[in-house]
């Protein structure tokens, strides 16, 4: 769209540059890529970018389905997914040979499914009943997490697509889904569970006797805490999903292991603004502790110029003269620097009201009337212009100076940046845009 | 004015920001407030340019007029071996308690107990007297978690109060939501003018009236200033190229003519124009369904230097201006 974009490229992003692009075709098209995992803070765009991905893999020939954990209505809508089934609906209207299925995760529908796969029916159905059950699989802290990793672990299972793209929660914090399954873990194997399931046991064994009274002691504290029907209820769940839990902890372990295998990407999503940035550095720490393959950053509405060359100061002298045409002569000159946050909080435009004429002089009689004066509304929308276009010049600075921190501490992240648009995305074309973008390698300049 | 302010949003909106502002502009004139942190993130003392907060009230700045800010990272762990300690005297058992797994067990696994006991612990400080009868703390303010999990959150002890049905969990439980579900607490939501935002908040307060939490304040975050009028927009759609060049040639950059400077920077500037229309009308189109919502509405202006300590003092007299405290 810019005349010269190269130019103008040159101009607006004197700063580092990530040392790798982040290619996204070649990873979509990769048959051995079967996992790509989308993770970042809450806020930046991450399941739209799990759709579009989606979606652009399913148009290049892929058999695909995405789990969307949280998506906004209208997003979900789009790809026709506005009932929350827990299965994988097929997405119409997409185009080529590949197929696009999409869900959207019920977790307590999940949890039920893992205990209805690992106990018998009897068993079960107390487990199902048991209250406490009933707050542990909509509520504990995690369960969402653990789900969306148990449900991937489904799906991959079953086969039937050869690429599962996932959405991560909302998470406070976004490394939670990679330590729930291992804070499950450890809780199921963890002496509490045993001391609730059979406290006796231990009575019997020599030189634990004074662990014993401790033991009793600790119940006894659990059941004035939890008041003794809480308990009881706990130690009922405890003891039906006791012949359960081995079956919970493999599945935990394959779960993890398959992120860790070749076949699956993460991708880092972010927006360039401190705090998501931040999360995302956080996260491409973590998962290289783990050895979980990260792909690159998805740097999600980071804004261009055409014009990159007019800097901000420049642009607000320039406006300052349009508006004061008194001063007109000086190109240059210190016409007085304003800040946009100065015309933060007036409704009407700076521009609206042009220096106030208080010298008297005849020559500052307009009082801004359009029909009047045409020149002088020219000038007047094009102070605006420019002071916009300083506006914008802030913002790039602030978005490049975050971005540079970044890729300052690590330059080894492939970094693929998706230009801001103005709205939210409704529909496939929108989700398709967003994929060309994603795949174009580079902001487009507008 | 509620003596607990709760200040929600959805992720990216910044709510951490307005709640530490919130805190700033009710502290003003000798007042003292509690900002309490919920989701062990640190967000308050990145804000404040201080370092890692401790499980301690620790004063974190002054407001204009003498006020003081208080700061407090609530842990759960520890605010449960509080808790515990408090009502039971349990030191060494606490300790006992935690090797055995189950302090982990209560703050990470059972459902909901976490949130108890943060929410517990706010409510404490609110009721907190000194020796002489007084509030400890004027006002407290709780960056809690985002609009999703709201309602959820500050429900939690309902839930708790149905499965523990007896002791002194469940008293503790009630005694919580009697304070939640007075006029004492207001549940503010942080937005920006953009469609999931707005859609998000529409739903938490539709989920937090269903719940019977008083919902409070809108507030708008980040808005950007208003840089073109409505007689702008209408011009930038028929104004000739020429006399855009002829504009910015006056202004002293550059050449007019075809190739020349000021012509150049005609279309990159026309093109960023149509883009803040077209914002502009989104952005309009989510006030109109914000003020639906029947609920009094703010705005708080983007900085353009970005957000540092100076930006939250700025932003904290807005709040005041605005009647916020």
């Amino acid at each position: 769209m810019s005349p010269d974009p190269a130019e103008a490229q040159d101009a607006a992003r004197p700063h580092l540059s990530p040392a790798r692009v982040l290619d996204v075709d070649p990873l979509l098209d990769d048959p051995d890529t079967r996992i790509v995992v989308c993770c970042g803070s809450g806020g930046v765009g991450k399941t739209t970018t799990a759709a579009a991905l989606g979606l652009r893999a399913a148009e290049r020939g892929r058999k695909v389905v995405v789990l969307t954990i949280d998506p906004a209505r209208r997003l979900a809508q789009s790809m026709g997914i506005d009932s929350l089934d827990n299965v994988p609906r097929r997405v119409k209207g997409t185009e080529g040979d590949g197929e696009l299925h999409a869900m959207m995760l019920d977790m307590k529908r999940t949890f039920d499914e893992v205990v209805e796969a690992h106990a018998d029916r009897e068993r079960a159905a107390a487990i199902l009943a048991n209250p406490f059950y009933q707050s542990l699989s909509a509520g504990f802290a995690g369960t969402q997490e653990y789900m969306a990793m148990e449900k991937l672990g489904q799906l991959r299972a079953r086969d039937e697509w050869d690429l599962i793209v996932v959405d991560t929660p909302p998470s406070r914090s976004a490394l939670d889904f990679l330590d729930a399954p291992k804070r499950l873990g450890s809780f199921l194997d963890g002496r509490l569970i045993r001391l609730l399931t059979a406290p006796a046991k231990l009575g019997g064994r020599a030189g634990m006797a004074f662990l014993n009274v401790g033991m009793s002691m600790m119940t006894g504290t659990l059941g004035r805490l939890l008041g003794g029907q809480l308990l009881k209820d706990v130690q009922t769940f405890v003891a039906a999903m006791d012949t359960t839990f081995g079956g919970f902890r493999t599945r935990a372990d394959a779960t993890y292991k398959l992120l860790q295998a070749p076949g699956t990407a993460f991708l880092v999503v972010a927006a360039p603004e401190r705090d998501a940035l931040r999360e995302a550095a956080y996260f491409v720490e973590r998962l290289a502790a783990e050895d979980m393959p990260l792909m690159g950053l998805v740097l999600n509405r980071v804004h261009g110029t055409g014009a990159g060359r007019l800097s901000a100061e420049r642009a607000l002298d320039a406006a300052e003269n349009l508006e004061d045409p008194r001063i007109v002569d000086q190109g240059d000159g210190k016409a007085g620097l304003r800040n946009s946050p100065d015309t933060y909080g007036s409704s009407e435009s700076p521009a609206a009201t042009p220096s106030a004429p208080d010298d008297g002089s005849p020559a500052g009689t307009d009082d801004g009337s359009p029909a009047a004066d045409p020149e002088r509304t020219v000038d007047q929308l094009t102070a605006g212009l420019l002071r916009l276009h300083a506006e914008r010049m802030q913002l790039l600075s602030r978005e490049q100076h975050t971005r540079d921190r970044f890729l300052a501490r690590h330059p080894e992240v492939a970094v693929v940046e998706v230009p801001a648009l103005p709205g939210d995305v409704h529909d496939l074309p929108g989700l398709r845009d967003i994929g060309d973008r994603l795949a174009a390698g580079r902001t487009e300049l507008s | 004015m509620s003596r607990l302010q709760v200040v929600s949003g959805k992720g990216g909106t910044g709510k951490t920001t307005v709640a530490a502002a919130l805190a700033l502009a009710l502290a003003t004139e000798g007042k003292r407030t509690l900002l309490v942190e919920v989701e062990g993130r640190q967000g308050i003392a990145q804000l404040f340019e201080t370092d890692a907060l401790p499980y301690e009230e620790r004063k974190i700045a002054v407001a204009p007029g003498g006020g003081e800010v208080y700061a407090l990272a609530i842990d759960p762990e520890l605010a449960l071996l509080d808790y515990l300690q408090m009502f039971y005297k349990l030191g060494g058992a606490g300790r006992a308690l935690k090797k055995l797994g189950a302090i982990d067990f209560a703050t990470t696994v059972a459902p909901g107990l976490r949130d108890v006991l943060l929410t517990g612990k706010a409510c404490e400080a609110v009721r907190r007297k000194d020796k002489a009868g007084r509030f400890t703390y004027d006002y407290v303010v709780m960056d809690a978690p985002p609009t999703g999990r709201i309602t959820r959150f500050l429900n939690v002890n309902d839930e708790v109060a149905g499965l523990a049905k007896i002791g002194p969990i469940h008293n503790q439980a009630q005694a919580v939501m009697r304070v939640l579900k007075s006029p004492e607490t207001a549940v503010h939501l942080v937005t920006l003018l953009e469609e999931m935002p707005v859609q998000e908040t529409a739903d938490g307060i539709a989920e937090l009236r269903a719940a019977r939490l008083p919902v409070g304040r809108v507030i708008v975050n980040m808005v950007r200033p208003r840089v073109l009028d409505a007689a702008d927009l209408e011009l930038v759609r028929t104004v000739p190229r020429s006399s855009v060049a002829q504009a910015l040639s006056a202004a002293g950059l550059g050449g007019a003519r075809r190739g020349g400077h000021a012509e150049r920077l005609v279309d990159p500037l026309l093109e960023q124009a149509a883009e803040y229309t077209e914002r502009y009308a989104l952005e309009q189109e989510q006030r109109a369904v914000l003020g639906e919502l029947e609920l009094p509405l703010h705005e708080l202006p983007l900085l353009a230097e970005g957000m540092d300590l100076a930006g939250l003092y700025e932003l904290a007299t807005e709040l005041r201006k605005q009647g916020l405290s």
